[in-house]
Formats: structure tokens, sequence, C-alpha cells
């Protein structure tokens, strides 16, 4: 069976590492921490993010072919975003929007 | 009667194929063979084809006069936004991947099926599904925002069945998301042993970066779609300035999908085109690596490029040069494309059968139409042809010049594998004249209306611009005519054309070395794969007779 | 293997192929779902840089702790379905079948905490296009805030409830003894699918839940 197997064990594991993120971002949202707030609400979604995709989705152990759907996906995400932002952080106001 | 007997006769066969192998509507309804389900779409986009250039009559009988006496305004408002949607969603998108390409790519490849065969079917069930929320709306009065469904006039503005028409246009997304999933994952994962990326026909590279982009941007179009649904029905929103939302920000993802998905039109466009060359002119595609990876660049800086739809929208000046640039860009990979095609031609043994002449004709237009498409993509020539007759022109030339064209030579090139006959060749040259006299005749006169400022989307306009007018109307009929003649004589051929031999003009490629029609299955035996793809002979390399391309078939491996 | 016989359809040549083929399409479509859910975080995005008083003001009257709860909820989900698949794999069938039961469950939990938080809003006036009264100042970035809430929230929900019912007809597959470790494609992709909308509600929550709550 070339199929990888990630133990329960592990995913125990995992599952103790997200529930710690999740306490870690529901704190750090009632300190101030000025404009970094965000980012690091973000950082840490993103950690939890990679675990589940790493460990509950196998990726760790999957193809290449498998990383390249993944990170066209994640990029192509990002060509939207960075070009749609590229009209709005750079509009002059006229009075409105 | 001679007693003879004759050495190589063969006894009367009936051969069993995908097409008789079993009869009846629930065979054909449930089936799962792709081969099937390319005649069905066929048959499918056939029928909004006529129903899409319907409307595109009706406009153009408004147009020969300069005023607004066949119809009233919101009416012709209506018929070019069911123009426009049949057009494009229901006819250009599905057309080459969903008809020729379910047909073909198996074959190319050297499998049996698609990966997903009953996901196949569904997709076509999917299409049929949409097609009746467009036949509700055109008989319940019709949607007059424009295939493009700008907002507010959309959300808040028109009181026409635009949410029917969304989710007709939602629904049948998927029908193009599930297709393009499952060409992926057939060339990925069931491609026969030996056939190598580099060693694939380049309509299989066609099909596979058009899929790429059918799942990166139809599944934001049915979310944009989505909002614009909400926002009519509750009044609150994004995209509506008097709640405190932005207009443009459902351009942005409306164009988001809407310019790659003129590529995913016209890269299966050309894919096609890529296989009529080198058979025609007997020789292997120039620089086959840079048409495959400029298939590829297509398809990536088309994502890049939709703001150029908005330069006089309201995006900020530094969004729209960038846009801009990015837009020249993607003429380069087209070029490239263009430049390869001709450079197979030079030396080349042409023929002229009908496939041929098609793609001919595509090379040449969508030439004009990608030219004039860097015109649009100028900031400063923008702001004077933006929404005239000069953006239309464009777009037709290489959708209908290009695409539409494309699509009927691989109609006429893979006629003889769909059906096992012959077209009448006679008539199929006089349809393809036709339909290039009559295109030109249509759309080149729009090139100058929208130069001197004719706007699009108007039933009316300034007396002036009538004899431009009425040379475009009368182009029309003659193109109408030219795209009946094939609906009849192909026809007419399934049930009496001239029997076709498996691979009828002795081309390269795994699909005629089968049977024409093929079997069920495909193959007998899994095709082997050890030669580069377009593997005519030369000068350089001249094949032995037995190796020309038509002379060998799987079963009829030479000894030694 | 006669078993593996009856589950290998007939395009295929083997059950490698099959498994790789399954799992491709699954990646497939969870992309073209990365890009739906994009438009939703992309109009975010734009609206937060232009109304970022209203999107905090918005952010404060949340439930922060039912949303808190709600993403320990999926991500305890998210075990027991990957616990699942660890049992397909190894022929634990307590694991696949408790596995994919618990994680529906947790999947129903959520949908009840969601069902409270939204009529909590409701009780509010605190619903676009249905019950909106909003009378301090950044009511435009409020409301737009809120419509964003509900229909991020809610695309999300409805992606959950299909996973639900899927994962139950696994469920009964798999208690009719369908899978073994040597046929379980069905468990793999709907684990896959599972865990996707974990991710989204992963980012959800702070985008929504947590905006300039410092006290």
């Amino acid at each position: 069976m070339s199929e990888p197997v990630i133990t329960g064990r592990s995913y125990l594991t995992v599952l103790i590492m997200l529930l710690f993120f999740t306490l870690l971002t529901y704190e750090a949202a009632f300190i101030d921490l000025g404009r970094w707030n965000t980012p690091v609400a973000i950082a840490i979604a993103i950690c939890k993010a990679s675990l589940v995709i790493l460990y509950f989705m196998h990726v760790r152990y999957s193809s290449w072919l498998t990383w390249v759907v993944i990170a066209g996906g994640l990029f192509w995400l990002g060509i939207m975003l960075t070009l749609t932002l590229t009209d709005y952080v750079t509009r002059v106001p006229v009075g409105g929007f | 009667m001679s007693s003879e007997v004759i050495a190589d006769a063969k006894p009367p066969e009936v051969t069993v194929n995908y097409l008789n192998e079993k009869y009846g509507l629930k065979s054909w309804l449930l089936t799962t063979d792709h081969k099937r389900i390319g005649v069905l779409y066929m048959i499918s986009i056939t029928l909004m084809f006529f129903i899409g250039g319907f409307f595109a009559v009706l406009m153009r009988l408004e147009l020969l006069t300069p005023q607004g006496d066949l119809v009233t305004a919101q009416t012709y408002n209506k018929l070019f936004t069911m123009h426009g949607v049949i057009m494009v969603w229901f006819f250009l998108i599905p057309s080459i991947p969903a008809v020729l390409g379910n047909f073909v790519l198996p074959l190319m490849i050297g499998a049996q099926d698609v990966a997903f065969p009953k996901l196949n079917l569904l997709s076509w069930y999917i299409y049929v599904v949409g097609s009746l929320f467009t036949f509700y709306v055109v008989v319940s009065g019709g949607v007059d925002t424009g295939w493009t469904f700008y907002t507010p006039f959309s959300t808040a503005g028109s009181n026409t069945h635009v949410i029917a028409t969304t989710c007709g246009i939602f629904i049948i997304g998927f029908s193009t998301i599930i297709s393009g999933m499952n060409f992926i994952v057939t060339v990925h994962k069931m491609r026969a042993p030996g056939l190598t990326w580099f060693r694939l026909p380049l309509f299989v590279w066609s099909l596979y970066a058009t899929s790429v982009i059918m799942v990166l941007a139809t599944p934001v179009l049915a979310v944009t779609l989505l909002l614009l649904a909400v926002e009519r029905t509750f009044h609150v929103g994004i995209f509506d300035p008097a709640l405190g939302g932005d207009p443009l920000l459902f351009q942005h993802f409306f164009w988001f999908y809407s310019h790659p998905a003129v590529y995913i039109m016209i890269l299966p466009g050309m894919g096609v085109v890529s296989e009529l060359i080198p058979t025609f002119a007997r020789r292997k595609v120039f620089g086959y690596n840079f048409v495959a990876f400029a298939t590829f660049g297509i398809a990536f800086v088309g994502f890049l490029v939709w703001g150029h739809h908005m330069f006089v929208a309201g995006e900020s000046l530094y969004a729209a040069m960038t846009f801009s640039f990015l837009s020249y860009l993607v003429a380069i990979p087209s070029a490239i494309k263009v430049f390869n095609w001709t450079a197979t031609l030079y030396k080349g043994s042409i023929s002229y059968d009908t496939p041929m002449l098609y793609a001919l004709g595509f090379i040449g237009l969508f030439t004009i139409g990608g030219l004039t498409g860097l015109f649009l993509a100028a900031l400063g020539l923008d702001v004077h042809v933006h929404d005239t007759y000069f953006v239309i022109a464009h777009f037709h030339y290489i959708m209908v010049g290009g695409m539409v064209m494309a699509y009927f030579g691989g109609i006429h090139y893979w006629w003889p594998k769909i059906s096992g006959r012959m077209y009448p060749e006679g008539w199929a040259k006089l349809a393809a004249l036709i339909v290039f006299l009559g295109f030109n005749l249509t759309f080149f006169p729009q090139f100058i209306l929208g130069y001197l400022g004719m706007p699009r989307r108007y039933y009316a306009y300034a007396p002036e611009f009538q004899v431009l007018n009425v040379m475009s109307s009368a182009g029309a009929s003659i193109l109408g005519v030219g795209y009946l003649l094939p609906l009849i004589y192909l026809l007419w051929s399934a049930k009496y054309g001239k029997k076709a031999e498996a691979n009828p003009w002795k081309a390269t490629g795994l699909e005629w070395q089968t049977s024409s029609p093929p079997p069920k299955e495909n193959f007998a035996v899994t095709p082997i794969v050890t030669e580069p793809p377009y593997n005519y002979p030369t000068l350089e390399n001249p094949l032995k007779e037995s190796e020309q391309p038509g002379k060998q078939s799987l079963e009829e491996v030479p000894v030694g | 293997m006669a078993e593996s016989e009856t589950v290998l359809e007939h395009h295929f040549r083997d059950l490698q192929q099959q498994r790789e083929v399954s799992e491709l399409g699954m990646w497939i479509f969870l992309m073209t779902e990365v890009l739906l859910f994009g438009v939703l975080f992309t109009s975010y995005t734009v609206f937060r840089h232009s109304y970022p008083a209203g999107f905090a003001a918005g952010s404060r009257d949340m439930e922060t702790t039912i949303g808190a709860v709600n993403t320990a909820v999926l991500l305890i989900s998210s075990f027991f379905i990957a616990l699942s698949v660890y049992g397909a794999q190894t022929g634990g069938r307590k694991k696949l079948l408790w596995g994919l039961a618990i994680g529906a469950l947790l999947g129903v939990v959520f949908m009840i905490l969601k069902g409270v938080e939204y009529y909590d809003h409701y009780q509010h006036r605190e619903v676009p296009g249905i019950l909106f009264d909003y009378a301090k100042p950044n009511a435009h970035g409020v409301e737009i805030f809120f419509y964003l809430y509900f229909v991020m929230t809610g695309i999300h929900a409805i992606h959950l409830t299909i996973g639900i019912c899927i994962v139950v007809v696994i469920l009964v597959a798999a208690y009719r003894g369908r899978y073994s470790p040597l046929y379980h494609n069905p468990v793999e992709i709907v684990g896959l699918y599972w865990h996707f909308v974990d991710i989204v509600w992963i980012f959800l929550f702070p985008l929504l839940y947590l905006i300039d709550l410092k006290r």
C-alpha cells in the first residue's frame, strides 16, 4: 500500500496544537498590538490552516502534483487580491467612495 | 462468375461502433461514453447557436435604418443581451471543448474514456437545465442588462428577468467546471504508455490549458452572480453606491472571470488549428515546444488583464496603466502561435480541403482581431473607441472569425471519425467561402463605424452611419447562409455520405489509428506511443512506406 | 482479489490509478472553492480598507465566544473525520464509523450554534435586507460588514450542510462494509472536502470576530 498512513495519535497532537492556536488568537485579539493585531491573527490562521492541510489532508505525504495544484489555487487567489487592490489602494477620493 | 479467389477480398463486415452498439433513446440519454456525450453536446450547442444567431438577425434588421423603427429601445436591449448571453455561455464556451474535446481527447491520448465518465454525462444534463432557464427567459420577456450585467442597473434598475438569467448561467457554470476538471485529470492520469507530455498533440495542450482556466475562473463568476442575485433580492449589497458599495467591484469580479473566459473560447480554437495546419501542410508544427508553452502563457497572462475592460469605468489611473501594460504582454504568446503556424505552412505540401480553408481563415481573421485588441489596450485610444462598434468588431473577429471558423474546421476535420461518413467536399468549400466573405462584409465595416464614433448597444444611430450598417446587415445575411449550409449537408452526409476509412486525411495522431467511427472502447488494444507528434516525412527524415501516417493501423504492424 | 474487481471501474488500469484520479479530481474541485471564497475574501478586504471604523464596530457586536467555540467544534470534527480515514486505511471499523458519526454530529452542533447567533443578530436588528436598524455613525460600513458576515458564513454553512449530508451517506456505506484498506477513496475525498470547509472557517473567525476588540 503506497498510501501514507498518519496515526490517530499524530492527529491528536495536531488537534491539540490547533486548539492551542485558537485560544492564542482569541486572547491576542483583546491585547492592543496597534496595527499588528490583524497581521498576527492572519499569521495564526495560516499556521492553523497549514497544520490542517499538511496533516489532516495528508499533503505532507502527497505527490508533487497535489502540491502544484494547491500552490496554483492559492497563487490565483493572490492574483485576484493583488490586482484588485492595485485599483482600490491607488484611488484618489473625489468626495465619495 | 469467376471462381478465382481475390487475395485481399474481405467479407462484408458489419462493424460495431459506438453509434450502433446499442440503439434507443435510453442508451443515449444514460450513456457514459464520451463519444456519445460529445454528440449530445453537438446537438444542444447547434440549437443554441441558431437561437443566439436569431437574435443577431433581429438586431441587424433593426440597424438597417438609422431610426429605431423595428423594435422599441428596451426590446433592442433585450436582443443584444440575449444574443450575448446565449452566444457566450451556451455556444462559445462549451463548443470545442464539450463537442470536439469530449469526442477526441480520449482517442488522442489512447484512453478508453475520460477520467469521470458519469460526471461527463452530468455536465451535459447541467447544460440542458441551464438552457431551460434561458428558454424560460426568452419566452417570458427577456433580460435587458447586457450580457455583462453591470450594477446597479442589474441589481436595482432593470425590471426584467435578471435573476432567472443569472440562475441559468450559474447552473451552466458547473457544467464548465466539471468538464474542465475532467479534462485535467484525464490528461494527467489516463495517457497511453509512452505518451509523454511532449508527444501530445497540441490540441491536448490547448484543452488542458483551457480546462485550467475553466476551473479557476468560473467559480468567480458563480459567486459574483450569486452576490448580484442577493443584492437584487434583498436590496443590500456591495455593488450599489446608494448602499455604500462600489459598482466597479462587480466589474472587477465579472471581468476577472470574463476575460479568461474569452481565452476559454479561443484556446481550443487555436488547438484545432494546430491540428489542421500540420495535417494539411503535411509538416510537423514549427516550434512545437514554443506553441505548447505559448498556450500556457496565454492561459496565465490572460488572468492578469481584466482591468482593461474598465479603463473608462472609474478604476484608478495606476491600475489602468498596470492592466494596459499586462494586456500588451498577452499578445506575445498569441503572436508566437501565429508565427509558428505560418512557418509550418512554409514549404509544406498544402492541400486546400475544407478544414484547411477554415484554418487559414482563422489565422488571418484572428490576427486582425488580435491586433485590434492591441489598439484597445492603449489607454489613449481606448478612451475614444470604448463602447463603440470598434470593440464589437474586435471581439467578433476573434470569436466568429477565429473561434467559430476553428469550430467548423474541427467539425469538418473530425466528421469522418464522428459519423463514419465524408461530407460533400464541394458544398463544404462553397460554404466556407460564403462564411469568409459574409463574415468580412458583416464585421469590417464595424471597425470603421466604431472609429467614426457609432456607439454600441444603440438601436438608433446618426444617419451618416447608415451605409456601413447596411453593408454589415447584408454581410450578416450572407453569413447566415454560410452557417445554414453545413447544417444541411452534414446532416445529409450522416446518412448518405461516402463511408469514411479510418484515416481519410492520412494524418498522424492516435485518433486516426482506430476505425471511423470508433468502437465503444476506442481501441481494441491500448496503443503504445514511441514517435514524436506530427511525424510526417521530410527530406531529412523520409519515412518508410509502412511508416507513413495513414498507411499503418494498429492491427497491421509490419514485420521486420 | 474479488473485492477489488467489483470496485474497479472499467476505464481504469488498476486501483492505484483510480485512487489517484479521484484524489486529483477532489483537489482541483477544492481549488475552485478557493477561488469562490476568494471573491468573498477580496470583497471583505476592499470594504474593510474603505470602512475600517464600520467593520470594527460591527465586529465588536459579534458573539466572540460563540465564534471561538464554533472554531473549536469544527477543528475537533476535522480530527474525527481524519480519524475515520485512519480507520479505513487500517481496517479499524470502529474508528471509521465513529469518526464519521462524531464528525457529522459536531458539524450539526456548529450549525445549531450558528443558528443561535443568527437569531441573536436578528434580535438586535442587525440583519441587512431583512431587519437592519443601525442609528449610530458608520452605518454604511456596519451594514456592509453584516452583509458580508451573513453572506460569507451563509455560504460556508451551505457547504458545511452539504458536507454533513455526504458524510452521513458515506457513513451508511461504511456501515454496510463497502470500504476496506484496499478501497476507501470516498472516505478520503470526503475528508478532504470537510477539512477544506474547516479551513475556510479558520480564516473567517479572526476576520469577522476579532477586529479591534482591545479593551
